[in-house]
C-alpha cells in the first residue's frame, strides 16, 4: 500500500486533473492519467515524509460550500467600502488570531480562506506557529473579526482535520 | 434566449466586481489596504467571468470543464501571492500601523531575523 502508493488523494487528484485538462473522459484518457497518477507520487514521494491526514472528509466539502457564501456575502461588503466609504473613514486594522489548529495542512487552509475572503489577508504567522496575523481593511471592532474566523471557519477545520 | 441573458448577467456582475477591484486599487492609501483589491476581484469577478464561460460551452458547444480547472489554480495561488506581498509589506515597514504582539510567541515569523546573522 504505502510502496505502490504513497498517496492516494493526490493520486486520485492528479487522475482528475488529468481529465479536466484533456477535457474529456475516454478510455484513453483515464489509462493514461492513472499512470501519471502511479508515477508521479512515487517520483516526488522524497518531499512529501507525511501524509496529510484529512479526519472527516466529506466535512471538507461542506467546508468548500460555507466559504463560497462567506466570499459572496463579504464580496458585497467590501465593493460598497471599497466604492462609498473616503479612505479617512475606514478603520484597517491588524487582527491577532490566536490558533486552536496544531497541523500544518489546517493552519494553510485556514489562511488561505482568510485570504479569499475578502476584507481580510493573512499575512503572517508566528515564530512558533501558534498564532495568526490578519490585516483587516475595515475593522472598527478587530476582536469581531477575530472572532467571526474562530467560529465560522477554524471550528469547522478542527473537525476536519484533528 | 433565457441562457444568453444568464450569460450576460454572468458577464456583467463579474465585470463590475473587477472594475470594483481596479478602483480599489487606485483609491486605497497605504500598501496593506491595496492589497485587498486583487484578492477580491480574482474569486468573485473571474469566478463570475468563468461561470458566463461555462453556460456558453455547455450551451452551444460541446460544454468545457477547464473552468473548473482554472478556477482551482487561481484558489490555490491568489492566497500565496498575496502572502508574499503582505511579507514584503512587513520587511519594508511598509505598514501603517505598527504589529501587535504575537500572545503567546516573541516575535512574528518574518520579523524573526538575528541582527549578527551574516550572509
Amino acid at each position: 500500500m504505502s510502496r505502490i502508493l504513497p498517496h492516494p488523494f493526490l493520486t486520485l487528484l492528479l487522475i482528475v486533473v488529468w481529465c479536466l485538462l484533456i477535457n474529456s473522459l475516454s478510455l484513453g484518457t483515464v489509462v493514461f492519467g492513472t499512470i501519471a497518477g502511479l508515477l508521479i507520487p512515487i517520483a516526488t514521494a522524497a518531499y512529501w515524509p507525511h501524509a496529510p491526514r484529512i479526519v472527516r472528509p466529506f466535512r471538507l466539502v461542506f467546508y468548500f460550500f460555507v466559504v463560497v457564501w462567506e466570499i459572496l456575502k463579504a464580496n458585497m461588503t467590501v465593493a460598497m467600502i471599497v466604492l462609498f466609504k473616503p479612505n479617512r473613514e475606514m478603520k484597517s486594522s491588524w487582527v491577532t488570531v490566536p490558533l486552536d489548529l496544531k497541523t500544518p495542512e489546517a493552519i494553510t487552509v485556514l489562511a488561505g480562506t482568510i485570504t479569499l475572503t475578502p476584507g481580510t489577508v493573512s499575512a503572517d504567522l508566528s515564530d512558533d506557529g501558534y498564532s495568526l496575523l490578519v490585516h483587516a481593511l475595515d475593522a472598527p471592532h478587530p476582536d469581531e473579526v477575530r472572532d467571526e474566523i474562530k467560529t465560522r471557519f477554524e471550528r469547522r477545520l478542527k473537525d476536519i482535520f484533528e | 434566449m433565457i441562457v444568453d441573458l444568464l450569460i450576460a448577467a454572468w458577464l456583467i456582475i463579474g465585470a463590475f466586481f473587477l472594475v470594483v477591484g481596479s478602483v480599489g486599487l487606485l483609491k486605497l492609501d497605504s500598501p496593506m489596504k491595496r492589497l485587498h483589491a486583487p484578492t477580491k476581484a480574482s474569486t468573485l469577478g473571474v469566478g463570475a467571468l468563468l461561470l458566463a464561460s461555462m453556460i456558453n460551452a455547455f450551451a452551444y458547444h460541446d460544454g468545457s470543464l477547464h473552468e473548473v480547472l482554472i478556477m482551482a489554480f487561481l484558489f490555490v495561488t491568489a492566497p500565496i501571492s498575496a502572502h508574499l506581498i503582505a511579507k514584503v509589506n512587513i520587511h519594508h515597514e511598509a505598514t501603517d500601523q505598527p504589529l501587535p504582539t504575537p500572545p503567546n510567541d516573541d516575535v512574528w515569523a518574518t520579523q524573526d531575523r538575528p541582527a549578527d546573522r551574516s550572509l
